[in-house]
């Protein structure tokens, strides 16, 4: 085997008992990005020099007896998130140039961990897409086949860990795109509760969605990347003061006398692939056969989430993406006229098609006379939303089903239908909207081989429900383990 | 039909956007087509729903009103695309 195959909790038995260094295990991962990245195109910036340096001060770290989960740990982390001194464009020519003048909480945190940042990766612009394909840079293809999208908007973070490119990757999830690239490239993807993870230093889409969470290889390394991550923030107000649970330790209890839901209106929804249906009924038999007790449940309005999110997120996006107006940080148009034109060929400019779609959306329903049809009819369907979840886990503690409708699309296929697009993020959206955690974890693949990924969501903080589940069921499966031939 | 090019346009003014005159009619198509699709939202009935803004009902979220370290001006202004004397520049505002 590989180190750059290595799975987290491996390379951190090794590390630990200095069978390999960081730097070793590093250089392997770097290589692996040389030879494999120039076909499926996952990372914006590849920091080398800066990796090894932080690789040579894990080693001396371990040296000196401290050696946590991830420290020494080449990790990847998607361009939405500020990287002190790092270029961080959020997929977006407006913010080509940008350096963070600081760094987000979540790197502070990997960073005292001692674990080692190899660089950006791709994302849809302000990571809104469900293919990459709205990255102001590039197209990143699915290591699966490099003819696909790897699902968005965290494609790269997705491409980068199942083709071997990083042990781990953050991404960010707003309506899916952790869970929705997670199951198109075969990896772990897990989105937090909302306020579980802090959203300091991630630039902003739609503030009362979004949330940072890990890509791994399985769903261990998921868990021990979340206990890095996780916990209270003061410089988020959104953060939850809650305690951080020690979720690697309780992955390993069974599932008897667990309570699976399974809601009826996901089996009916319109465009479902039957190779996705089946991959999903075989997995939630396997959970039963391990001692869960499945119940069917109903959320009455899923119908309705996608067209709540659709107003929301928009709505929220058009709001915050107001502060790229050429003054501050990012381009400006070099022909300057008055400061509204300024404005204006600064912005034209700078942001691509789907943002400048969802920026007029936004603005649209919250603008006078309409605010209360769209945003405040979607706020009140969002109550609705959240409802049903709580109704359905009165009588059961996790929630199974599809994360996409199908697997991994053509690149190309859905660029000029942007509803069809949107489609894409059925299943994943309504955890946005409701604040509970959901994961993405392999259940199959289809005839083509594509893969095809089970999505697991929870009460509020209680992603060990889900990481329970998930190790059980990955113990007794072996999709984690196949790898794209690269 | 949902919207208009030219409330398209009126409202791509209102966001500071300048659309591209070959681009408008495709745009305004699309974005037409997505709130059409939101439409949808009318079929359910609200009465008396409260609306949720956030996912976690947080009350205010306080901190000791302390000195603490900020961003000096030079990192401050280190992106800015043009900047003198400790300030962003912008274009001419007043005659």
């Amino acid at each position: 085997m590989e180190l750059y195959e290595l799975s987290i909790e491996e390379a951190h038995r090794r590390l630990k008992q200095k069978e390999i260094s960081s730097v070793e295990l590093t250089r392997a991962v770097l290589e692996r990005i040389a030879a494999v990245d120039s076909r499926v195109d996952a990372f914006l910036k590849v920091s080398e020099n800066k990796a090894l340096a932080q690789a040579k001060a894990a080693d001396q770290k371990i040296a000196g007896g401290h050696c946590e989960p991830l420290t020494g740990i080449p990790l990847a982390v998607k361009d939405v998130i500020c990287t002190r001194g790092l270029e961080t464009t959020c997929g977006s020519r407006i913010l080509e140039n940008f350096l963070p003048p600081y760094s987000a909480t979540v790197i502070e945190k990997l960073g005292h961990t001692g674990a080692v940042m190899l660089g950006k990766t791709n994302m849809d612009e302000f990571a809104m897409g469900s293919s990459t394909e709205n990255s102001g840079f590039k197209n990143t293809r699915n290591p699966w086949d490099l003819t696909r999208v790897p699902g968005g908007s965290s494609g790269g973070s997705a491409a980068a860990v199942a083709a071997d490119m990083c042990l781990g990757a953050l991404g960010s999830d707003t309506g899916g795109s952790i869970r929705q690239p997670a199951s198109f490239c075969s990896t772990v993807g897990l989105k937090p509760s909302y306020g579980r993870v802090s959203r300091f230093g991630l630039v902003a889409f739609a503030s009362s969605l979004d949330q940072i969470g890990p890509l791994s290889k399985n769903v261990a390394d998921c868990a021990l990347m979340l206990n890095a991550i996780a916990g209270y923030d003061s410089a988020d107000s959104t953060s939850v003061p809650a305690d951080v649970p020690d979720y690697a330790g309780a992955l390993k209890e069974g599932l008897k006398g667990i309570r699976v839901g399974i809601p009826v209106e996901y089996a009916a929804a319109e465009g479902m692939h039957a190779e996705v249906s089946d991959a999903v009924a075989n997995a939630v038999r396997v959970i039963e056969d391990m001692g869960a007790r499945t119940i069917e449940v109903s959320l009455p309005h899923t119908q309705y989430a996608l067209a709540a999110y659709y107003v929301i997120a928009p709505s929220e996006a058009s709001s915050n993406l107001a502060r790229y107006d050429g003054v501050k940080y990012g381009v400006r148009d070099a022909d300057q006229y008055d400061l509204l034109q300024m404005y204006r060929r600064t912005r034209s400019r700078g942001f691509g098609p789907e943002v400048q779609r969802r920026i007029i959306i936004g603005t649209y329903c919250l603008s006078a006379g309409y605010y209360d049809a769209y945003y405040g009819k979607a706020s009140q369907v969002r109550t609705l939303i959240v409802q049903d979840f709580q109704k359905a886990f009165e009588s059961c503690d996790v929630l199974l089903c599809p994360v996409a409708p199908a697997p991994a699309f053509k690149i190309g296929e859905k660029v000029d239908d942007p509803l069809t697009m949107y489609l894409s993020d059925i299943f994943t959206l309504s955890a946005n909207l409701a604040g509970i955690p959901g994961m993405s974890i392999p259940c199959g693949f289809s005839k083509k081989g594509l893969p095809i990924g089970l999505q697991l969501l929870g009460r509020h903080f209680n992603e060990e429900m889900l990481l329970k589940v998930a190790y059980n069921f990955e113990r007794v499966t072996d999709f984690h383990k196949k790898r794209p031939d690269l | 039909m949902k919207i208009t090019k030219e409330e398209v346009l009126y409202v791509a003014r209102l966001a500071r956007l300048d659309l591209e005159a070959d681009a408008i009619d495709k745009f305004a198509g699309q974005i037409d087509e997505i709130l059409g699709y939101i439409e949808k939202l009318n079929q359910v009935d609200t009465a008396g729903i409260e609306p949720t803004s956030h996912a976690i009902s947080l009350t205010n979220a306080f901190r000791p009103d302390e000195q603490r370290e900020h961003l000096d001006r030079q990192r401050a202004l280190a992106n800015a695309p043009e900047s003198e004397d400790g300030s962003f520049v912008v274009p001419k505002i007043v005659g």
